[in-house]
């Protein structure tokens, strides 16, 4: 599998996606630096989490004009699979990647913890490993992750089955309390039209290995080696 | 010289140098300085920087040991971990500007702290922070606590660094002067560490970085002074804005640079800035500096001399670097969009010149300007040993249940959840140990080792008794550092103390720093790297002496570290070291009772030493499953914190003959609580008895209850919802 994970002055999580990447797929995936203007042939394509550009301005709208993002837009077109985790997540929304944007927390501080997810479809690359329903528990670290979006998209997101992950408590249910940044219909990650760009504010590569005290993220990465390679 | 401006005595005072230092910078060099001079003299001889009342007292400290590669002196301390890898830490304080702009003032103490870490050539791993705050219904308390907790973690967390650990204490006695200690720890391969240090005639002398501005002028002269009343508001200029994307940059530029072989020397611009950076970097390295100021990149037009050199503008290095490189260098700080200028070389003339729009505005002898600062051997009231509690005036609590619950949910006592949940403290993917135990345990990939860290010190035991305090702050460090399963390293200390010139502050100093050397040397627990931060007061009154100890341990097997939480229905609960008698300074007194009375707990440390070498060796055979060490709150509360780490419950039995108040809630040292499986406490108990460790069995784990045998039956629930709401219920009280 070759993949790439782009560097934008001020990403903090490339080397922890990196890491998570080469452990599961045996392979190193190239460092992009933000600047560059074309790719090579990639079957996956990740925005790292961090602070791309210091975020000063709204999270991830420089980045999302980058001049790298011309080239992953093109390559998203044409069906390669673009990962985006937190602020990477952030930057898709702001290029158009996927709808939607990401709000300051509802409890308007920034937030580092276990939170529980629930797969809410397995019709896509980064999901069919898991099982529709499963609860996987894996790490946020953010202060802006709560995502937002007009009725109509929504109503689409649902009736596209495009939701990806809800986060919920221990039994599989959504509450108030489990919403740990106040994001609509609990939603913490969201499928593009082809179902081929994911963007999701939790951290899979923080959650890989035992000794990062769990490996709820682990399929994720599986979903997508398991798919290239069949 | 640029246009003279008088030296009168009142603008000497308002540069923080006593007439005696003026007249003796007039010996030093023949003549009357210029202003620019005169500020340069004022930010290499203030406290901060010279730590003149200080030093007498540091060089009693055991700075070596056979795993030490750089003690204090550089801009961390770096220990030797095997495999080529040394592991480079430092802690410091942002005390003054933090109370005085608490969001940034934290922020930019964090960021000084990364910086003096990667500017050694290491890639930060890990940062922790202690926090002192005045007492919770202090009016600016809550305000406080909100802008420094979001400055640290504004910060960190966009740097990319992994908080991992701190305290956060409460304290009516830091209601004026609140205290930040920020902690950072890095990693370095061994024969690629960094220093100060320049070499070559004629080298370039290269700027890096942010621009310069005029924030944080005289920054480290303020943190020289004490506060008066209306101070904090007029000060704010003074401390600087942090800008940590740009910080992020500097650590990935600085690290390429370095990697590419260019560097010669470098140094950070801290304290006192561009002055301090360039000294230190020629007086090292027995060379002059000549530094050209109109090519320093400047945030603003028109900035003098004298701005420049004492600007605290953030996220700035000054290096020295091989010229064939020059051009490879620049491109580096480009790509990553850094200035990068030009603005001197060595010289073979010792002296520190600076030239400013065509004409030399100070020429200064540049070793004397460290070496050769003012240093005291102040005059010292020995501090008085508070006597003994007198434990017939303290009652039995009516209720036992009541009081645990009480205590867990009191302001010190009660989780700091809330905190530590606004840090990111999983970045970068290798944290092994979060915060809420003894110590944070942070995995080195490719290797099966890990690095743990706590911070630590009671300052209601150094009020009490400054050196049996500072021999408990270390004897703590080195405690929790046992209790993951670590073999303690060695350790910063960040000193906050009162005015010096105040007698029982110089003597509380002098015996905290004996407490200290005593404990370090029975540990064997090296200071690698310290600051002293002084003049803690306000308006005449002084905080309580807080020598913060950071410390650093290894584990050789990362798989064999313990957590605090009970793991399993039904094992045994083992007391390590002896049962519980001493009440005098505990928390049950301070935060029930409101009596802050006695004397505190004695350090054996022989006995430390022994008990903690004993639970090691337990740890690291994989023959206990949970460890935490018994400290404030005694053993009560280490039980409930156990319980609730692993959401089971235990059955305790007291010793029928102890005194029971003191048995549950005494904070006696060298003691931890461990559980073990049924079948594993004989072969326990027999290696204790040959060692000659106390060992006693005093219950068994299970169930949704925490008991003690005819004394109180408390559910979980209860102790958990009084533990984590305290804090998030303070926190939404009115601004």
């Amino acid at each position: 599998m070759k993949s790439a994970v782009i560097v934008f002055p001020g990403s903090n999580r490339d080397r922890d996606m990196i890491a998570a990447l080469e452990l599961i797929s045996g392979q190193k995936p190239i460092s992009v630096w933000h600047a560059e203007t074309s790719l090579p042939k990639l079957d996956l394509i990740v925005l790292p989490g961090g602070f791309a550009y210091g975020d000063y301005l709204r999270t991830g709208a420089i980045a999302a004009r980058a001049n790298v993002m011309r080239a992953v837009t093109e390559a998203a077109e044409a069906g390669v699979a673009v990962l985006g985790v937190c602020n990477g997540f952030q930057i898709l929304c702001e290029a158009g990647l996927l709808p939607g944007v990401l709000m300051r927390n509802s409890r308007l501080s920034f937030i580092c913890r276990d939170v529980n997810l629930r797969v809410e479809t397995t019709d896509s690359r980064f999901t069919s490993a898991y099982r529709k329903g499963e609860v996987f528990s894996t790490p946020v670290a953010h202060g802006e992750g709560n995502y937002r979006a007009d009725d109509e998209t929504l109503k689409r997101l649902a009736g596209e089955d495009r939701v990806a992950f809800r986060y919920v408590d221990g039994q599989g249910r959504t509450t108030d309390a489990a919403n740990v940044n106040g994001s609509v219909d609990s939603i913490a990650g969201v499928l593009s039209e082809k179902r081929n760009v994911l963007g999701l504010m939790p951290h899979p590569e923080n959650a890989v290995e035992p000794a990062q005290g769990g490996i709820g993220g682990r399929k994720m990465f599986e979903s997508i080696v398991g798919k290239v390679l069949a | 010289m640029n246009a003279p401006v008088a030296i009168t005595p009142a603008l000497v005072a308002e540069h923080g140098l006593k007439p005696d230092e003026y007249e003796r910078i007039l010996k030093l060099i023949g003549r009357e300085p210029t202003l620019t001079e005169l500020g340069i003299f004022s930010a290499m001889w203030n406290e901060h920087c010279s730590y003149k009342s200080s030093k007498r007292w540091l060089r009693t400290l055991p700075t070596k040991g056979a795993r030490v590669i750089y003690g204090p002196g550089e801009n961390a301390g770096a220990v030797d971990i095997g495999d080529g890898q040394a592991v480079i830490f430092k802690m410091e304080s942002h005390n003054h500007p933090s109370y005085i702009e608490p969001y940034q003032g934290a922020a930019t103490g964090v960021g000084g702290i990364l910086r003096d870490v990667f500017t050694m050539g290491a890639r930060p791993i890990a940062a922790m922070n202690a926090l002192f705050f005045g007492s919770p219904d202090h009016p600016k308390t809550r305000h406080l606590v909100s802008g420094v907790v979001g400055g640290v973690g504004g910060y960190g967390n966009s740097f990319g660094v992994p908080t991992v650990a701190g305290s956060v204490l409460f304290d009516r006695r830091y209601n004026g002067n609140i205290l930040v200690n920020a902690f950072a720890a890095g990693i370095a391969d061994t024969n690629a560490i960094f220093t100060s240090q320049a070499e070559g005639v004629g080298r370039p002398v290269v700027y890096l970085g942010s621009k310069t501005g005029r924030d944080g002028i005289h920054g480290a002269t303020m943190a020289s002074a004490a506060f008066g009343g209306a101070d904090a508001e007029e000060k704010r200029p003074t401390v600087q804005v942090g800008d940590p994307f740009s910080e992020k940059l500097l650590l990935e530029a600085c690290l390429e640079l370095m990697a590419s072989g260019a560097v010669i020397a470098i140094q950070d611009m801290g304290a006192a800035g561009l002055t301090s950076s360039a000294v230190e970097m020629g007086a090292k390295g027995d060379l002059g500096i000549l530094l050209e100021l109109d090519k320093v990149p400047t945030r603003e037009t028109g900035m003098t001399a004298y701005e420049m050199m004492l600007s605290e503008s953030q996220e700035r290095m000054l290096m020295v670097l091989d010229p064939q490189r020059e051009k490879d260098a620049e491109a580096i700080f480009r790509k990553w969009g850094l200035d990068f200028a030009v603005i001197g070389h060595t010289t073979d003339d010792l002296r520190f010149r600076l030239v400013h729009n065509g004409a030399e505005v100070a020429n200064l002898p540049i070793k004397e300007l460290g070496d050769q600062a003012p240093e005291y051997d102040r005059p010292r009231t020995d501090p008085v040993p508070a006597a003994p509690l007198d434990r017939a005036s303290v009652p039995e609590p009516a209720d036992y249940g009541e009081a645990l619950v009480s205590l867990i949910g009191s302001p010190n006592m009660s989780s700091r959840r809330y905190v530590w949940e606004q840090y990111d403290h999983l970045v970068q993917g290798n944290t092994m140990q979060r915060p809420g135990g003894d110590a944070a345990v942070v995995r080195l990939p490719g290797t099966p080792k890990a690095l743990a860290f706590t911070t630590d010190v009671t300052p209601r035991y150094c009020a009490a008794d400054p050196f049996e305090g500072g021999k408990q702050a270390i004897a703590e460090a080195w405690r929790n550092l046992t209790a993951v399963g670590a073999l303690p390293l060695a350790v910063t200390d960040n000193l906050n103390f009162g005015n010096p010139e105040r007698p029982a502050v110089m003597g509380q100093f002098a015996a905290a720093i004996m407490g200290i050397g005593e404990a370090c040397r029975a540990l064997d627990f090296p200071v690698v790297s310290g600051n002293v931060s002084l003049y803690n007061e306000t308006d005449g009154a002084s905080i309580p002496p807080t020598p913060t100890i950071g410390g650093v341990g290894l584990l050789a097997d990362a798989a064999a570290m313990a957590t605090i939480a009970f793991k399993a229905e039904g094992e045994a609960i083992l007391l390590v070291g002896k049962a519980g008698t001493h009440l005098g300074r505990s928390a049950y007194l301070a935060e029930l009772l409101g009596r802050d009375e006695g004397a505190p707990p004695p350090v054996d440390l022989r006995a430390e030493k022994a008990n903690g070498d004993f639970v090691r060796k337990l740890i690291a055979d994989g023959r206990i499953t949970a460890c935490h060490d018994v400290s404030d709150g005694g053993l009560a509360i280490a039980l409930a914190e156990m319980a609730l780490a692993g959401s089971i419950g235990a059955a305790i039995n007291p010793v029928p003959s102890a005194d029971k108040l003191a048995w549950l809630f005494g904070e006696d040292q060298a003691r931890y609580v461990v559980t073990a499986p049924q079948e594993s406490v004989a072969g326990i108990t027999e290696a204790a008895s040959a060692a000659g460790i106390p060992v006693s069995s005093i219950g068994r784990t299970g169930g949704a209850e925490l008991t003690c045998t005819g004394t109180f039956a408390v559910p979980l629930a209860k102790l958990r919802s009084a533990h984590e709401n305290w804090f998030p219920d303070y926190m939404a009280g009115p601004a």
